[in-house]
């Protein structure tokens, strides 16, 4: 019984075997033959097939109709222009990537050079890629694909030359030393990043190497990547803002060697054998440059934890000296959205252009010495800004001779402002500072839209501090969100000038206020200054009533607005801040009164006109007679002493009388 | 007779001015310099020399300050003077009628019309010099002017040193501005005439340049008085009320220079006010 149950079993199994290799031989008998031949398009095709290495292939278990399945064995010959074997039946997935990929499409289009499943993979020989002899083995992969991608060859002439030695600076990368010289299988490979069979250009958004996906590629490997890089990059970035923070890619260049970063490749040592004797010097258009740096120095700053290869990424084995023509540093390695920054900034569009007077990175953070901003002598220190920016910017200096005439003299105005005494005679380190206006990396000219000090971005700018002004401000009659007009509307610096800004309870920010208001309101300040508080204001007197006094300094809101300061509901207490008597009468007085409008104030306008004619009249009239009693008095006089001088020369003459 | 000083031979003087009336002149020109001066200040704000005088004077709230302590002193002369008048008629039991009508008083009257007459023919060379009395008809204008002056700028300017009083009391507050317009011209009216109109007539025109000092020292040379007011001469001839002051002690020289040196200054003072008024006006004042 038991014997029959495994005779059973063996046929069962044997059964399909049999007649697979059945079937299959029936293929055989011909295709076995290594002279079989065909002739299509002209061309001499081999239709050998080793049965032997078939049966050692993966695909050994199946049977050849499987695959060429519109062949009928009992057609012999067979018919010609057979399909090619599809090998979407089964790999689904592997085809439909392969097809959008880059090879597959050049394939549709017919370029003789894009490969298809066989190329890679072969035809009746197809391995396992677990299997070490297989070509698509991970240690065999960069091969593979070299075949085509290296230099030299009909492929690599398509590429650019960065590309054409992917391979060979693959070989020499971390990667590729991992994988060729330590035999580490699970080291990246081509098709670690690249992917087996979706290829596609780094440029399109599915790709495994395109900006947005190469984190998620090379986290499948470097897990814990995120807590290296928090040192470099702040965490909150990775989580929050990724599309901020620099993509692997941007300091770990793919293909190239990365392991210069690391110290035991190029030890500091190594750099600081000539770099640190100090008459070490090059020559560059006939200029003379110190190569010295001053190791000691470069330790206590802020980059003391990176080598010198980190920064300095150009250097390689390849040159002789090691550093030749390496190159300036590149700061958006680690830097990029500063960089990105700066590139939009006048500053870095001049340097672009070439500007000897425009800053680059080191400019302002130095090279070597570079310290951390919150480091109190650092350049960039909070109270150090702004004689950084002085450097160029303070009337005299290089910037300075080229910018407009308003703006010289800012250093000077900046110090005596109100943040300029609060940051430099009070240490107050929240005091706005230069970059706090005009940003750290993005300066651009006020006219330009994107600057922090474009007109319509002030107000926001001034916001990131003065958060509770803005708000008042946003819902004032002069926030372009409440006043739909073609008029000039004022941000914060029509009365706040943006240099030499005041404190609002001194002298000269009292009297300016007026001057302020007044561009723009002419007439009404022009009446205000006929009445008693503009009047007095002229004579600097600080207590008398300005603009905002009455009108609100930032909320300032229409008198029809029931909100309003000077709205019927309100302008009592108003008056009462310096006027405690104030009274519904009182505040009928005419704050912007004149008495040369008729039509508005009549009372006013026939009072005027009445005195003046008083005075007028009363002066002629006197006057005149003045002028008649002059002369005639002068002639009486000289009459007089005429006849006093006859007396005195006749003594006993009679005494005269009119 | 023998005390009678007209008889005897040396200088004669005639007591023009009282020491009270003396005193409240001297409270006149103080107060009055004193508020011409801060006065101007704030109506030609816009001026610089007045806004540089301000400050010289330590600014808006000093000269705010002199201005209402000046404006106590007027209010003061002003009811001193009253007062004098009310004192001086009961003492000497002179009627309303007399004291209205009579030699020496300041009211005008048909006379003085006739003596204003008179004068224009004079000043056009067809006439004699009129005989004038006590009082000139211009110095009865300018006694009024300051019984007018003190009435309206002080009223005005009542309104303007306390508007909320006035104000709760039920008066508009257009009427502040009408009161601003007001004081401030009545008060150019009032400076403008004193520093040219009266002073030349009391102080520059050519019998008296450069400066009649009887308004300090009160005592005129009977000569004098003999030739400038003929009839208030003759009158004291014959009326002893007016005899009395007559007198032969000279001002003392001490006075006579405290007088001089004062009345230069006050004249200076003057003239320099109706300078920069002038120039503001023509310069600055729109």
């Amino acid at each position: 019984m038991r014997k029959i149950n495994f005779l059973i079993a063996f046929l069962l199994i044997s059964i399909p075997c049999y007649s697979q290799s059945e079937e299959n031989q029936l293929c055989f008998d011909c295709h076995s033959d290594n002279t079989l031949t065909t002739e299509r398009n002209g061309k001499t095709i081999p239709l050998f097939v080793n049965e032997k290495t078939f049966n050692n292939s993966i695909h050994s278990k199946i049977k050849c109709l499987d695959c060429h399945d519109d062949i009928n064995p009992d057609e012999i010959p067979h018919p010609e222009n057979l399909k090619k074997v599809n090998c979407s039946k089964c790999h689904e997935t592997a085809v439909t990537h392969y097809e959008r990929s880059l090879h597959g499409e050049a394939y549709r289009k017919g370029k003789y050079l894009a490969p298809s499943c066989e190329t890679c993979h072969g035809k009746h020989d197809i391995l396992s890629s677990k299997n070490s002899k297989s070509r698509t083995y991970v240690m065999n992969i960069p091969a593979l694909c070299g075949k085509c991608h290296k230099e030299g060859t009909q492929v690599s002439k398509l590429s650019t030359v960065y590309e054409r030695q992917a391979l060979d600076d693959y070989s020499e990368s971390i990667h590729g030393e991992g994988l060729f010289k330590r035999g580490l299988i699970v080291t990246a490979v081509c098709t670690s990043c690249h992917t087996s069979h979706d290829i596609l250009p780094h440029e399109n958004p599915l790709s495994s190497i395109n900006k947005k996906n190469i984190a998620t590629t090379c986290t499948q490997c470097h897990r814990q990547i995120e807590q290296v890089h928090t040192k470099v990059i702040s965490g909150r970035l990775w989580e929050k803002e990724p599309h901020k923070i620099p993509i692997c890619i941007d300091c770990h260049q793919p293909h190239k060697i990365r392991r210069v970063f690391y110290a035991e490749s190029f030890p500091d040592e190594m750099c600081m054998k000539c770099h640190g004797q100090k008459d070490l010097t090059k020559v560059v258009n006939g200029k003379t440059l110190p190569l010295y740096v001053d190791y000691d120095q470069f330790k206590k700053s802020v980059h003391t934890d990176n080598s010198c290869f980190k920064c300095h990424t150009n250097v390689s084995f390849s040159n002789n000296p090691v550093c030749l023509n390496s190159g300036k540093v590149d700061c958006s390695i680690c830097h990029q959205t500063q960089n990105e920054d700066y590139q939009i900034s006048i500053h870095g569009v001049e340097h672009a252009k070439g500007n000897v007077n425009a800053p680059y990175c080191t400019s302002c953070h130095d090279t070597h010495n570079m310290q951390s901003k919150n480091s109190i002598p650092s350049p960039t220190f909070s109270r150090n800004v702004p004689e950084l920016c002085a450097k160029c910017h303070r009337t005299g200096k290089n910037i300075a001779v080229s910018i407009d005439e308003s703006n010289k003299g800012i250093i000077t105005e900046y110090t005596e402002s109100i943040h300029g005494k609060g940051l430099l005679q009070s240490g107050l380190l929240v005091t706005a500072t230069c970059v706090d206006c005009h940003s750290s990396h993005r300066e651009l000219p006020k006219s330009d839209q994107r600057s922090t000090v474009y007109k319509a971005n002030i107000a926001t700018t001034c916001a990131q501090c003065h958060l509770g002004v803005y708000e008042e401000f946003k819902k004032s009659i002069h926030s372009p969100e409440v006043s739909n007009t073609d008029k000039k509307l004022p941000v914060c610096n029509d009365c706040h000038f943006s240099h030499e800004i005041n404190r609002t309870d001194q002298s000269d920010f009292r009297q300016q206020i007026l001057n302020q208001c007044g561009k723009c309101h002419e007439e009404v300040t022009k009446t205000y200054f006929e009445t008693f508080h503009g009047k007095v204001s002229k004579l600097g007197e600080q207590g008398a009533a300005k603009c905002s006094d009455c009108h609100g300094s930032h909320m300032i809101l229409p008198t029809t607005n029931i909100e309003s300061k000077l709205s019927r509901a309100n302008i009592v207490e108003t008056c009462k801040s310096c006027h405690p008597n104030s009274n519904r009468k009182f505040v009928g007085y005419l704050t912007h009164a004149t008495h040369h409008n008729r039509e508005k104030y009549p009372y006013l306008f026939y009072t005027f006109w009445f005195m003046t004619i008083l005075l007028a009249s009363t002066f002629l009239f006197f006057g005149t007679h003045t002028l008649l009693w002059l002369p005639r008095a002068l002639r009486e006089k000289r009459l007089k002493k005429k006849v006093n001088q006859e007396n005195k020369a006749e003594p006993n003459g009679e005494q005269s009388t009119e | 007779m023998e005390n009678n000083p007209l008889n005897k031979p040396n200088k004669l003087y005639y007591e023009r001015f009282d020491a009270y009336s003396r005193f409240l002149h001297l409270l006149v020109i103080i107060s009055f310099l004193s508020l011409a001066i801060t006065g101007m200040i704030i109506k030609f704000s816009d001026s610089s020399v007045f806004k540089t005088l301000s400050d010289l004077m330590g600014g808006y709230e000093v000269t705010g300050s002199i201005h209402r302590f000046a404006a106590i002193i007027t209010f003061l002369y002003f009811f001193l003077h009253i007062s004098y008048l009310i004192n001086k008629r009961k003492k000497r039991k002179t009627s309303f009628k007399e004291m209205l009508k009579g030699e020496s008083s300041l009211i005008p009257n048909k006379r003085d019309w006739e003596e204003f007459k008179a004068t224009l023919k004079w000043f056009l060379g067809k006439g004699p010099r009129p005989v004038y009395g006590r009082w000139t008809y211009w110095e009865k204008f300018d006694y009024f002017a300051v019984f007018w002056g003190v009435a309206i700028i002080g009223a005005s300017g009542l309104i303007l040193w306390f508007p909320e009083f006035f104000t709760n009391l039920g008066i508009p507050g257009e009427i502040i501005n009408i009161a601003t317009i007001i004081h401030s011209d009545e008060a150019l009216l009032a400076v403008g005439f004193i520093f040219t109109i009266h002073f030349f007539n009391t102080h520059f025109r050519p019998d008296k340049f450069p400066m009649d000092t009887v308004i300090f020292t009160g005592k005129v040379e009977l000569e004098e008085l003999k030739e400038d007011r003929a009839r208030e001469y003759e009158l004291l001839q014959t009326d002893d009320k007016y005899k009395e002051r007559v007198t032969d002690i000279a001002p003392s020289p001490a006075l006579e220079r405290a007088a001089r040196i004062f009345g230069f200054t006050a004249l200076t003072i003057g003239l320099l006010i109706i300078i920069l008024i002038i120039y503001s006006m023509i310069f600055v004042y729109q």
